[in-house]
C-alpha cells in the first residue's frame, strides 16, 4: 500500500530527496545493510522449509524501516525495543549473521536468551535491544516505563519501541501512549504497518486511515511515512528523536511497509490474500527503490551491487555452517535465572 | 515505603490516587510533599500500564513501587506481571532484573462485595520468577516491604484490608527487615500445626490461645512469604506435631493450602497422625456483599477452633 504522504518515493533524485546529514555514502552503506538482511532472511526462510529452524517471522518488505529508523538514532545510548519482525533493526545495530542464525537454530551461544526464547527474543543489553516476549502489545508500556527511567535520570537517551498495525489495537497500546503523552517522555511509537494482522486486513482492524491519526488523542505528533523509502523513515524518526531529546515528548511514526511473506513460516497466507496483491507490493520493494535511486545518480555501480549480494551469500553462509555445526545448549542450566540468587524453582530457600 | 524512598533514589512509587490523595488507603499519604511528584506519580486509570512502565523503568535502573488500587483490579496486570515480569530473567538467562515491588490491598471481611473482597494470591503463587508476600503484622509489613523493595526480583505484595484498621502491633522506628521465603512460628505448640497467612494469623493465633485451656496445644505457622514458599519451616512443624491444619480466607480449590497441602503429603508423610486438613474459603467466585452472606464466606476464629479441636481428636 502506497504510503500516506503520497508521495512518488521511487523517482526522487538524491539531490531532492536525501537528508542533509546523509551522505551517499551512508546511503550506500544502508543499502548494504538491506541487501544483507534480506539474503539472510531468505536462508532463515529456507531453513525452515529444510525443517532446521523452527519458526521464522520474515522481515522481507519492512526492511528500509527498520534500517532507515536505527539510523536516526545513537547506537550504544539510545534503546530499542524490538517487535518479532525486527531482524534488520537487529543486524543494523551490530548483532552479527553468525549470532542471527545461532538465534534461529536455537543453539548454544544464542546471545538474547541462551536459547530458551523465539529466535531475536531476549534482550542483548550490548547494543541496548530488548523483547522479552511475542505476545503482541505488551513491549509498548515497557519502553514508555524505560523512558520514564531515563527522565527520571536525567540522561539524554531516547526509547523506540517497534510494534506492528496489530498491537496498535491492544489497551497497552493505548495505555501507554496516553502516558507517555501526559508526561512528554522521550519515547518514539514505531508502528510498522504492513497491513494485516495475521491474516485481519487493516479495514477490519480500524475504522480510521492510519494509526497516526490516533496521536492526536495523546497530544503527540502523529506522522505516516512511506516505509519502503529509506530517507523517509530516517528523516521522520529523526524529527520525532530531535523532539524527544529536546524534552518536547513522544512521536508517533507509522512506516507503511510490506509483508511479503505469510505473518510466520506456520503461516499460509494463500487462505486470506490474492497472489496478485503480493505481486503488486513487490513493486514497492524498498532494496529496489534505494539501488534504483542510488544507481541515479552514480552511487552505486551494478559491480558493487554484485559484490555486496556474493558478500552477503558468503557471510551468510559462513554463518550457516557455523550454526549448524555448532552444538545445542547444555541442559545443566536449565533452573539457572529463575530468581536472582540462590532460589531455584520448587526449592526451599 | 517512606525510609526506602529516603534511603535510594531509584525507589519510585507509580499509582491511581498516589499523590495528593495519598492512596485510598493512605499508604502514601504525605508523599508528594516530600518526595515531590517526579518520584510520587499519579497514573490514569489503566492498570496493564502501571505495571507494564513499572516493569520498563525496573528493567532500566530504577525500583519502582507500583500501587494497584485493590487486588480486585489487578486482573489486567497479569500479562504484564506474570507473563512479562515473572519471565524476564528466565527468558534472558540472567541479562535483566526487574526489582519492582506490586503492593495491593487484598481480602475481605470488610463489607468490600464481589469486587473489593478478592484474594489473588493463588494465581500469582503458581508462577515461578515471581515473589508473593503477604504479610500478617505491621512489623512483618515494615521488614518484608524493606526487603521487596531491596530485592531484585518482582515482588507481588498483598496486604490484607481488614489488617490496615483491626491490628495493631509494634513497629520499630530503627532500621530492620524481614527475609523474602522465611515462614515464621507465631506461636509453638506440640499437638498441631496450623498453617497460614495474612489476616488469618491473627484468627489462627486466636483460637490456639482460647484453646489451650481444653489441652489442645497448637503451633501457628504464619507462611509470610507464599512463592518461594518455605518448606522447610512447614515440614519441621508437621514432623513435630504429627497434625496440620492449612488455614485461609481465599476460595478451596487450587488455593495456596493445596500445595502447603502436597508439601507435608510428599515431605511429612510418616509423621501424619491424621489427615491434611484445609479449612479455606468457600468455592463461590468471590465474596457477597450483605452481612449474612458475607459473614458465611469469611473464616473467623470460632470456625478455626472448631476445626484445630476435631482435628485434634482425630
Amino acid at each position: 500500500m502506497a504510503g500516506g504522504d503520497g508521495e512518488s518515493n521511487t523517482t526522487m533524485s538524491l539531490d531532492r530527496s536525501t537528508p542533509a546529514d546523509l551522505s551517499p555514502d551512508d546511503l550506500v552503506e544502508m543499502y548494504r545493510q538491506m541487501v544483507l538482511c534480506r539474503t539472510l532472511d531468505e536462508r532463515l526462510w529456507m531453513l525452515n522449509r529444510q525443517g532446521k529452524a523452527a519458526i521464522v517471522a520474515s522481515a522481507q518488505g519492512h526492511e528500509a524501516g527498520q534500517i532507515g529508523s536505527v539510523r536516526a538514532l545513537r547506537v550504544g545510548s539510545d534503546h530499542f525495543y524490538t517487535n518479532y519482525r525486527d531482524l534488520a533493526v537487529l543486524l543494523s545495530l551490530g548483532m552479527t549473521p553468525r549470532e542471527v542464525l545461532l538465534s534461529f537454530l536455537a543453539k548454544d551461544g544464542e546471545r538474547m536468551s541462551g536459547a530458551r526464547q523465539f529466535p531475536l527474543h531476549g534482550a542483548y543489553p550490548e547494543l541496548g535491544a530488548i523483547n522479552l516476549s511475542n505476545v503482541v502489545g505488551t513491549q509498548i508500556p515497557q519502553a514508555v516505563g524505560a523512558a520514564l527511567a531515563a527522565k527520571m535520570r536525567g540522561e539524554d537517551t531516547v526509547v523506540i519501541v517497534y510494534f506492528g498495525d496489530g498491537a496498535s489495537s491492544t489497551g497497552d497500546c493505548h495505555e501507554a501512549m496516553n502516558f507517555a503523552g501526559i508526561h512528554r517522555l522521550p519515547v518514539i511509537f514505531f508502528c510498522e504497518n504492513n497491513g494485516y494482522a495475521i491474516s485481519v486486513p487493516r479495514k477490519l482492524q480500524m475504522a480510521v486511515d492510519s494509526v497516526a491519526s490516533r496521536a492526536q488523542g495523546y497530544g503527540m505528533p502523529g506522522i505516516v511515512v512511506d516505509g519502503c523509502n529509506i530517507t523517509a523513515v530516517y528523516e521522520a524518526t529523526s524529527e520525532a528523536a530531535r523532539r524527544a531529546r529536546s524534552g518536547l515528548g513522544p512521536s508517533l511514526v507509522e512506516a507503511m511497509v510490506e509483508r511479503y511473506l505469510p505473518h510466520t513460516s506456520d503461516d499460509d497466507d494463500r487462505r486470506y490474500r490474492a497472489a496478485e496483491e503480493i505481486e503488486e507490493a513487490r513493486k514497492r520493494d524498498p532494496l529496489k527503490i534505494l539501488k534504483e535511486r542510488l544507481e541515479e545518480v552514480g552511487a552505486l555501480s551494478e559491480t558493487t551491487d554484485q559484490q555486496f549480494h556474493a558478500d552477503a551469500k558468503s557471510q551468510v553462509d559462513d554463518a550457516t555452517q557455523f550454526a549448524e555445526s555448532a552444538p545445542y545448549p547444555s541442559v545443566d542450566g536449565f533452573y539457572d535465572h529463575v530468581y536472582a540468587t540462590g532460589l531455584r524453582s520448587g526449592q526451599s530457600p | 515505603m517512606r525510609e526506602e524512598l529516603a534511603r535510594d533514589e531509584r525507589v519510585f512509587v507509580i499509582g491511581e490516587d498516589v499523590g495528593r490523595r495519598g492512596g485510598v488507603f493512605l499508604a502514601t499519604d504525605g508523599f508528594i510533599d516530600e518526595f515531590g511528584e517526579d518520584r510520587i506519580i499519579d497514573t490514569p486509570l489503566a492498570e496493564s500500564s502501571i505495571a507494564g512502565i513499572a516493569l520498563g523503568a525496573a528493567m532500566n535502573g530504577m525500583r519502582p513501587i507500583c500501587e494497584i488500587q485493590f487486588a480486585d483490579f489487578i486482573w489486567p496486570t497479569f500479562n504484564q506481571l506474570l507473563g512479562e515480569a515473572a519471565r524476564a530473567r528466565y527468558g534472558t538467562e540472567g541479562k535483566i532484573s526487574v526489582p519492582l515491588v506490586a503492593r495491593t490491598p487484598y481480602g475481605g471481611g470488610v463489607r468490600g462485595g464481589l469486587y473489593h473482597s478478592q484474594s489473588v494470591e493463588a494465581f500469582f503463587s503458581h508462577s515461578p520468577g515471581l515473589k508473593v508476600v503477604a504479610p500478617a503484622t505491621p512489623y512483618d509489613a515494615k521488614g518484608l516491604l524493606k526487603s521487596a523493595v531491596r530485592d531484585d526480583d518482582p515482588v507481588i505484595f498483598l496486604e490484607h484490608k481488614r489488617t490496615y484498621r483491626l491490628v495493631r502491633g509494634e513497629v520499630p522506628d530503627e532500621e530492620y527487615t524481614v527475609p523474602l521465603g522465611e515462614a515464621e512460628v507465631k506461636i509453638k505448640g506440640e499437638h498441631i500445626s496450623v498453617i497460614t497467612y495474612g489476616l488469618m494469623v491473627h484468627h489462627c493465633i486466636e483460637a490456639a490461645r482460647s484453646l489451650a485451656g481444653e489441652g489442645i496445644s497448637a503451633e501457628v505457622v504464619d507462611l509470610r512469604t507464599l512463592a518461594p514458599m518455605d518448606r522447610g519451616t512447614v515440614v519441621s512443624s508437621v514432623k513435630k506435631t504429627g497434625k496440620a491444619l492449612i488455614v485461609h480466607e481465599d476460595t478451596k480449590t487450587g488455593g495456596v493450602g493445596g500445595e502447603v497441602s502436597a508439601v507435608i503429603a510428599e515431605e511429612a508423610f510418616d509423621y501424619l497422625d491424621g489427615p491434611v486438613v484445609r479449612l479455606a474459603g468457600p468455592d463461590v467466585p468471590a465474596m457477597p456483599f450483605s452481612p449474612p452472606l458475607e459473614a458465611k464466606f469469611m473464616l473467623d476464629t470460632d470456625k478455626i477452633a472448631e476445626a484445630i479441636r476435631k482435628l485434634a481428636d482425630y
